[in-house]
Formats: structure tokens, C-alpha cells, sequence
């Protein structure tokens, strides 16, 4: 078990290399591309510069049934300061929910991404507005990854009526019909098969776009994902399965709850690949790998090792079935923002003060989202009844005491 | 109305009298909307009004020329499965998104023949042989739905969609909601259910009572080739998620439907038979039970008025509530069990609503709380007899319940 733990802040697959490798190896190298490039181009590059480079992926990619793609991947400055700009945003968003959840503005159920932004944000370098998602209740930021604003994910919290479901929804529903955000489910493990689905609509359509079903290391042991599986190996349907293991279905360790915890091998006939998830430019290159694959060959499986600071929802402290040293051991050695940091300054593409200069916008951004979503109004009484059916239904509905509201559907 | 003694449906066999036949029940001819009409709406009157013919054009919509009344007998003769597969082919045809979803839909045909030829004709992507997950195809049919394909998802007994029960309530019902009206789900969930001939207890669910509570469904109950042929269609074209709920034992019903293109509407009645006695509430096989009883109350003077409800949620009260202002009695002949069925959900609406049309307590026949023994004498004593049928229906009109 002690070994266990120390894997998760060497974040290394093999069990070779030492807890505090990879960010010292990340600027070893580089400060070496740096020294490379810097008699090419001269002076370090702007932060609007697409002038691509290839930058080292330190943890090696796992195959199954598959070779893993190159351990080195291309980007570009702007793209590196686009990652830490809607990391960091996504990274606010969530610490606000955080206290709006212990001022009571949010109430209910509410899962928190932070520590994993690097899987969305990776996932969207490496996707178009083509590609559809489908995720599980943890969806804040897979929202704002697939074009919503960070206005209508407070206002859905809050249960207001310019959230992204009219405040129908809530924190696990939030839908995006123009980005192919299919959800924000609740049940765990119901996603697969309805991105199983989403897959079989762009086989159909004959569309060259892919699926992504993205699930927990708890959904993992579901029944109906192996159906999923099946079913889309069986017909080639363009399907990702992407594991964000965290390691905790909300309280039981991985350990305890699979027999066999390498889930990117559980899908057994369907090939593989172990990516590190909290490196975004990895996420970004294993996802571009996985698209190649599902679009020729058919269904590949990501486990994405992966990490969140707070507890399975804000009603869990996450501290009893893990330690504090764990979490803050993680948080200094892998965090996703850190590393583009580390990157940005390593290749001098932003000083220290454009990076505070950019924390303070987007603290600036999700403060005042709050505050108008705070303003924003609850829904009317009569929005029970809409969208319940969606039209030609002649029924008259009544409110629960059979007498205040009577409405027509519509 | 029908004299005494006049057959009110003929060719309806006892089944308790004649020998056993695999549940064979045939039902001869019935509406037949005039020649000319194009598409036919609303409530469809049934042969026993044919004799009212002049009433009977009246309340049907008809477009289309003057009905002409001199030729022979228009429109083909089907079985109710193939009146199914009628509907679905045509619709299929028409809109290129409709594809089914099923295990045997496709190669074997379907294994009440309802998809019959199918594949053949449009292919396998189309009509798709799932492997035996029906959690997992179903969520896939309610996903594909969600992009917009209209899926139509067979499954094989009604009973096994209860491994799908999390899919189709929480995602295929609520999902249009919970996204604030950004998706729809145009699925229609079809399937045989029912009490079938000593079918075991597995085999033989009423799923309607489970998922009449889930809000955002429909679900619409067919009985005739007629009815099944309309429904079907207008299930396939409604934008929200519909169950159909099919019968075993109706399967090879036959019946005289019109070669003309027709679709019904999904939250209609249909007035089986007018009448000013008692309201006769049914749906699916009771419907030719209760029209079996018929017979007999016809001879012994009574007049039923027989309504058979198609669709099961939401219930159309107003031509429930027409029935029940002319007759001030109800009696609800169903197959569910007694608690929460489709029963008790249509007594507590009719007390909500026609509370002072009412002489009596709105009466109910419904199968036992039981689950269904194979043995063929208990499994006909699960299921409501036409013979209690009559029973109850002198009760009531002769002030003894």
C-alpha cells in the first residue's frame, strides 16, 4: 500500500523512477530545447507566437494491443498560454464553488475538477467542436472546455435561470448542444452507453468526428461499460473510452474496488493507453493518437492518471481514506498548472509578472461571474411544467397541492 | 345501437371455451374510413358504427374527394405484427434518421416478426442485431437519439427492458428537462408485454405500471392492426420519447386496414363502442375481453359504452370525461396488477376530475398481486375473465356495488 501511494507522486508507470523525477527532468530538458533553439531564433518567443516546437513527454506512455505514440509532442507558445489561462480559470471556477458550497449558495451535490483541468483542457487541444463528449456528474470544466461560459455554469450551480440548464439542471447536469457536450450525467456508468451511442449517430452520419465517454476509476467496475465496449468493437464505432482515474471512487481506494486496477487494459480486446494526466501536453498527444485510432481502427480505452485536491463532493472532506501529505505531495510535484508554468518560464515565453498579470484576470473573470450569477433571478414558477415533454402533448399539469399552479403543457 | 343478439365483433373466439389454439384471436374487420380519405385523425369508430355510417363520417376527419360508398371492400387485410412492420417500413422509408435497435431485429427478422425483411431492405446500420445488453443498447439508441436520430428500440419481452429501467427513465424521460429543453429524445421503446399462455412469471410483466411515473414519457397502448399501424407511426414521428407497449397474445390479431397512408394521434381515445349504461375503460388484450363480455351484456339488455384508452400516459380525459358525464358509472378493465397500475392512476384521475359525475366509486378489474404461475388454471386466474367482466357490470347497474 505504501508503494502505492508513493506511485501516485512519482506519477511514473514504471515503478522505476523517484518521487521528485519529473519536474527536475521536465526542466533539464527544457532548458536544453531552450539552449538549442535560442541560436535558431534568437530571443525567447512571444506569448502570441504559433511558431510550433516539440517539447519531451517525461512519463512514458503504456500500450495495450497498441504501440504508444512518440514521448515528444508539438506546441506552440500561444497554445502553452492558452492551457495555463483556461487551466488557471478552471482552476478559480472550482475553488469558488468551493465556498459558494459553505455559503450555502450551492446546495446538493457538487463534484470538483480541480487538480484534473489538464485532462479537458489536453483533450480539447487534440478535438474539434465536430468530436462530441459525454461525461460523468464531475463536468464543471468539461463545460467550459467545450465552449460554456463560466457565467452559466455559476448560474446553473445556483439553481438561476441563466444557467446552462435554466437551473433545471444543476451541478452533474450541465449540457452544451453547439459544443457536442452531451452531459453531466448522475448514475455512474450510464454515460458509456449513451457514448456508445453518440458514436453510432457519427457512424451513421458518416461524420468523421469520434466520441469521447469519459468515466471514473469507480464507473470503471460497471457492468454496462464492458456492454459498451463490446458493442463498439463489435460495429467499429469512432469511440474513446477515457478512464479519469484519480484513484478514489469517492472514498474506496482503486486498490480496493478492481482486481485488476491497469484500466486501460480492462476493455481486454479493445487496445489501450496509459497517458499521464496531469500533463497536458501528454493528454493532448494521447488523445490525438486515440482519435487516429478510433477513426481507422475502431474503440480505444485512455486511462488518464489523474488526480483531484478535494474530496469525491463537496460533502466528503477527503482526508479520511487518504492523507494530507499525499494530496500537498502531489500538488507540489505534479500539478497541472505548475508544469506549464515551469514550462512558460523555462522557455521564457512570459515573465513572472505576465503570469501574475494573467492569475489575476482570470481571478478577476470567475469573481465576476459570481457576482452577476448572484444577481441573476430564480426560475418562474411555471418553468416546472416546460420541457418536461417537448410539444404536441395535451395535458393540463397541476402544482403539488392540486390547486396553486395549473398550466397546459405546452 | 347494436340490437341484442347482433354480433358485436364476430370471430372473436372464447378462450376459454374453444380449444386451445396458441391464443389465437382473430378479430374480423373494422374501421374502414371512407374511400377518398387521405389521412385520418382523431377518435377511429369501430364496425359497430359502421351502421351509423352518416354519424360515423361526420365525427372522423376526412380530406380528400366524397366518399364513395358503392364499391367493395377497400384496404388489405394484415396481421397485427405486420401491420407493425407496415408502419415501421413506411417510416423508415420516408425519414432516413429512423433506424431500429434490437437483438434479432435484423437477420432472424425479428422474433415476433415485426421487423421482418428489414435488414434486407435497408440494411444492416439500419436495423441493427444488438448482442443481449439491453442496458447498453438502449443507452445507445436514447444517445443516438440524442444527436438526433430517431431510434426505435425493440426490446425482445418487455421484461428485459427492466435491465434498461435507469436508462429510459433518467436519460430518455428526464434528459430533455434536465439539459433545460437543449435535447430531445425521439426514441420509441417497443416491445411485447402482457400476460402471455403460461409464459412464467418473468415473461409475463406489465411494464406500464412501472413506468407510468417517470416524468417525461409517453406511452401509448395498441390493440388493433389499426390502432398499431397509427400508433407505431406516430410514436416514430413524435420528437418525445415513446413506449409502445405491445401484446404477445395480440400478435396475429387480424383485421381490415386502409391501403391509405394514416397516422393516429398518440393522446387520443378510441370509442370502441357508444353507449349510455357503463364506461367501459380498457386498453391492449382486455380490450377483447371486455368486448367478449360485451356480447353477453348486449343479450341481457345492458349498453356498455366501451372506450379503449390507447394511450396510457397522459390519459385523455376528455373523452373519458364526455363518457363518463353521459353514463355516471366507470368500471376500468385492465392487466396490470392492482397496485400502481395503469388502474389506480386512472381511478385517482377520474375522482380528481369527474367527482360529481359520478354515481358510484369508479370501479376496477385488474390482475392479482401475483407473479404469474405457469399453470395454465392459475394463470387465467391471475388475468381478468370476460365472465367477471359481466359479473361486475350487472353489479354496478343494477346499484349492487
Amino acid at each position: 500500500m505504501a508503494r502505492w501511494r508513493q506511485r501516485l507522486l512519482s506519477s511514473a508507470c514504471s515503478s522505476s523512477s523517484s518521487s521528485a523525477a519529473a519536474p527536475q527532468a521536465l526542466l533539464r530538458l527544457a532548458s536544453s530545447a531552450l539552449s538549442r533553439q535560442s541560436s535558431s531564433r534568437g530571443f525567447a518567443a512571444a506569448p502570441d507566437d504559433t511558431t510550433p516546437f516539440v517539447v519531451d513527454i517525461p512519463v512514458p506512455y503504456a500500450g495495450h494491443r497498441c504501440d504508444p505514440p512518440e514521448q515528444r509532442v508539438e506546441t506552440s507558445a500561444k497554445e502553452l498560454v492558452d492551457f495555463f489561462k483556461v487551466m488557471y480559470v478552471m482552476r478559480r471556477m472550482e475553488i469558488a464553488a468551493d465556498s459558494l458550497y459553505k455559503a450555502k449558495f450551492i446546495r446538493g451535490f457538487c463534484h470538483l475538477y480541480d487538480g484534473q483541468e489538464a485532462v479537458c483542457v489536453g483533450m480539447e487541444a487534440a478535438l474539434t467542436k465536430e468530436d462530441a463528449i459525454i461525461t460523468a456528474y464531475r463536468d464543471h470544466c468539461t463545460h467550459i472546455g467545450r465552449g460554456g461560459t463560466v457565467l452559466e455554469v455559476m448560474a446553473e450551480l445556483m439553481g438561476r435561470k441563466s444557467g446552462c440548464s435554466l437551473g433545471k439542471g444543476g451541478s452533474m447536469h450541465m449540457y452544451n448542444k453547439e459544443g457536442n457536450f452531451y452531459g453531466g450525467n448522475g448514475i455512474v456508468g450510464a454515460q458509456t452507453a449513451l457514448g456508445a451511442g453518440l458514436a453510432f449517430a457519427q457512424k451513421y452520419n458518416k461524420q468523421n468526428a469520434v466520441s469521447l465517454a469519459l468515466y471514473g476509476d469507480g464507473a470503471a467496475n460497471q457492468g454496462q461499460l464492458f456492454e459498451a465496449m463490446n458493442i463498439s468493437a463489435l460495429w467499429d464505432l469512432p469511440v474513446i473510452f477515457v478512464c479519469e482515474n484519480n484513484h478514489y471512487g469517492m472514498g474506496t481506494a482503486e486498490w480496493r474496488s478492481a482486481k485488476s486496477p491497469e484500466y486501460y487494459k480492462r476493455g481486454d480486446y479493445v487496445p489501450g493507453l496509459k497517458i499521464d494526466g496531469m500533463d497536458v501536453l501528454a493528454v493532448k498527444q494521447g488523445v490525438r493518437f486515440a482519435k487516429e485510432h478510433a477513426l481507422t481502427k475502431g474503440p480505444i480505452v485512455l486511462e488518464m492518471d489523474t488526480y483531484r485536491y478535494h474530496g469525491h463532493s463537496m460533502s466528503d472532506p477527503g482526508s479520511t481514506y487518504r492523507t494530507r501529505e499525499e494530496i500537498s505531495g502531489v500538488r507540489q510535484e505534479r500539478d497541472p498548472i505548475e508544469r506549464v508554468r515551469k514550462l512558460l518560464l523555462a522557455k521564457e515565453i512570459v515573465t513572472v509578472a505576465d503570469l501574475k498579470n494573467l492569475e489575476k484576470q482570470a481571478k478577476a473573470e470567475v469573481d465576476e461571474a459570481v457576482n452577476q450569477a448572484k444577481e441573476g433571478g430564480q426560475p418562474e414558477t411555471h418553468e416546472l411544467f416546460t420541457h418536461v415533454h417537448v410539444k404536441g402533448l395535451k395535458q393540463l399539469a397541476y402544482g403539488p397541492d392540486r390547486k396553486e399552479v395549473i398550466v397546459p403543457l405546452p | 345501437m347494436a340490437a341484442a343478439g347482433a354480433a358485436l365483433a364476430p370471430g372473436i373466439e372464447n378462450r376459454l371455451l374453444s380449444p386451445p389454439n396458441a391464443g389465437r384471436i382473430r378479430c374480423s374487420s373494422s374501421a374502414v374510413p371512407a374511400r377518398g380519405a387521405l389521412v385520418v385523425r382523431g377518435a377511429a369508430l369501430s364496425e359497430e358504427s359502421r351502421k351509423n355510417r352518416s354519424s360515423a363520417l361526420k365525427a372522423v376527419a376526412v380530406k380528400g374527394e366524397a366518399p364513395n360508398l358503392t364499391t367493395a371492400k377497400s384496404g388489405h387485410e394484415i396481421l397485427l405484427f405486420d401491420a407493425l412492420r407496415e408502419g415501421l417500413e413506411e417510416e423508415m422509408a420516408r425519414d432516413p434518421t429512423v433506424c431500429v435497435i434490437g437483438e434479432d431485429v435484423g437477420h432472424y427478422g425479428g422474433s415476433y416478426k415485426v421487423t421482418k425483411g428489414l435488414a434486407e431492405k435497408f440494411g444492416d446500420l439500419r436495423v441493427l442485431d444488438t448482442p443481449i445488453c439491453e442496458n447498453s443498447f438502449t443507452g445507445m439508441g436514447i444517445g443516438a437519439a440524442m444527436t438526433g436520430l430517431r431510434t426505435v428500440v425493440e426490446g425482445m419481452n418487455m421484461g428485459f427492458l427492466l435491465l434498461a429501467y435507469n436508462q429510459i427513465s433518467n436519460n430518455a424521460g428526464m434528459l430533455h428537462y434536465t439539459s433545460g429543453g437543449q435535447f430531445k429524445i425521439p426514441i420509441v421503446i417497443r416491445g411485447p408485454g402482457g400476460v402471455g399462455k403460461q409464459l412464467g412469471a418473468e415473461h409475463s410483466q406489465r411494464l406500464e405500471s412501472y413506468f407510468q411515473s417517470v416524468p417525461g414519457l409517453q406511452m401509448v397502448a395498441c390493440s388493433t392492426p389499426y390502432n398499431a399501424k397509427g400508433l407505431m407511426k406516430a410514436a416514430i414521428r413524435s420528437d418525445n420519447p415513446v413506449i409502445l407497449y405491445e401484446h404477445v397474445l395480440l400478435y396475429n390479431l387480424k383485421e381490415r386496414i386502409p391501403d391509405e397512408e394514416y397516422v393516429l394521434c398518440l393522446e387520443e381515445a378510441e370509442l370502441v363502442r357508444p353507449g349510455k349504461d357503463v364506461t367501459i375503460l380498457t386498453y391492449s388484450r382486455m380490450r377483447h375481453f371486455v368486448l367478449q363480455a360485451a356480447k353477453t351484456l348486449v343479450e341481457r339488455g345492458y349498453d356498455p359504452e366501451i372506450i379503449d384508452i390507447r394511450s396510457l400516459k397522459p390519459f385523455d380525459l376528455f373523452t373519458i370525461g364526455n363518457s363518463i358525464k353521459k353514463t355516471h358509472k366507470v368500471l376500468i378493465v385492465e392487466e396490470c396488477m392492482r397496485t400502481g397500475g395503469i388502474g389506480a392512476s386512472l381511478r385517482a384521475a377520474i375522482v380528481d376530475n369527474f367527482w360529481d359525475f359520478l354515481d358510484g366509486r369508479p370501479e376496477c378489474l385488474s390482475s392479482q398481486d401475483v407473479p404469474t404461475p405457469y399453470a395454465a388454471t392459475l394463470e387465467d386466474a391471475t388475468v381478468v375473465q370476460p365472465a367477471q367482466i359481466v359479473v361486475k357490470v350487472e353489479q354496478m347497474c343494477q346499484g349492487l356495488v
